[in-house]
């Protein structure tokens, strides 16, 4: 069955579309992370998807690229939805921010930075949103010890 | 002393402890640090039906410094533990601690990078109140231990340096 939404994906990216799928109408893009921005844009401006639902991310330690960057897009004018994922490598994980397109992006990327460390370039503000200045290292990655403890922090006005 | 006998009903002899304690476990003023779902069964502890106001501790005030009893009722992360900490310290002599169910207890089923595996790793516990969450009725037994606690202390005690 051909679906609409990859295909037009799929002819307007044809280099970085990695794989698609729709298992029972989750259409899911895997797109190369360079393309993110300028396939975001494409979503935005030219098939009406406006609003970014969410935007996390995965670890799946040992696999390489480790992280995987997970966005949902909704169009309230078609009602579509639509999953972009990007492979992010574990060294020097960086990807491009989204907040130029949707300002909503701007707390998801600092969760999906305090979480796991992912570094969103063209991000106005990225500091930890949940956890505290201070903490040490990124606690939903795969590899940080499940019984660490944190030292303890000041109070602070 | 046997001078009831000579002044009549005019007033009592008693001992300072047996006094001033009696005033102070019927009187306990509570602060409330409620930061889960326990906070539920501490108001149902509070209404009509279970009426922690027989056992003389009617009254949560909202300030530390006026308050006799530290209520910490659910889960303290690590960002909130030096929150505590400053509620505890501006409350005055005499004071106590109650740590409300398992997770201020010790971390309940929360072993994870973000809570305080127990609220007395940050600041001194006088009773603990196991369940998740505790029944209206165990907080009325750790509401009697600690009555039962304080009329064992002494007025001379400072608890804590």
């Amino acid at each position: 069955m051909t679906n609409y939404l990859l295909e037009t994906f799929k002819a307007k990216f044809p280099d970085d579309v990695l794989d698609t799928h729709a298992f029972r109408g989750d259409e899911t893009v895997i797109l190369k992370k360079e393309a993110l921005l300028k396939a975001a844009a494409f979503l935005k401006d030219e098939l009406g998807f406006d609003f970014l639902m969410d935007l996390t991310a995965a670890d799946y330690l040992p696999r390489e690229p480790r992280f995987e960057l997970v966005c949902h897009f909704y169009s309230s004018k078609n009602n579509y939805r639509l999953r972009l994922k990007c492979p992010v490598a574990g060294t020097d994980a960086r990807v491009a921010s989204l907040t130029s397109l949707w300002t909503g992006a701007n707390w998801f990327e600092r969760e999906a930075y305090d979480m796991y460390g992912i570094k969103f370039e063209g991000h106005p503000d990225l500091r930890r949103i949940l956890m505290y200045d201070g903490f040490e290292g990124h606690p939903l990655r795969k590899d940080y010890p499940l019984k660490k403890r944190q030292p303890r922090i000041p109070h602070r006005e | 002393m046997g001078l009831e006998t000579v002044f009549g009903h005019s007033f009592l002899t008693t001992r300072l402890d047996e006094a001033v304690n009696w005033g102070r476990k019927y009187s306990f003023f509570q602060y409330p640090f409620v930061t889960a779902c326990c906070g539920m069964e501490y108001m149902s502890v509070f209404a009509s039906a279970y009426d922690i106001a027989r056992f003389g501790a009617e009254y949560p005030r909202f300030s530390p410094r006026q308050a006799d009893v530290l209520f910490v009722v659910g889960t303290v992360n690590e960002k909130l533990a030096p929150v505590l900490k400053r509620v505890y310290d501006q409350m005055c002599e005499p004071k106590w601690v109650v740590s409300f169910g398992v997770c201020a207890t010790s971390g309940g089923f929360y072993d994870n990078y973000a809570t305080v595996q127990g609220i007395d790793k940050i600041i001194p516990v006088d009773i603990y109140i196991p369940g998740c969450p505790p029944r209206p009725e165990a907080i009325l037994d750790a509401l009697i231990k600690l009555q039962e606690k304080v009329s064992r202390e002494s007025v001379l005690d400072r608890k804590y340096k």
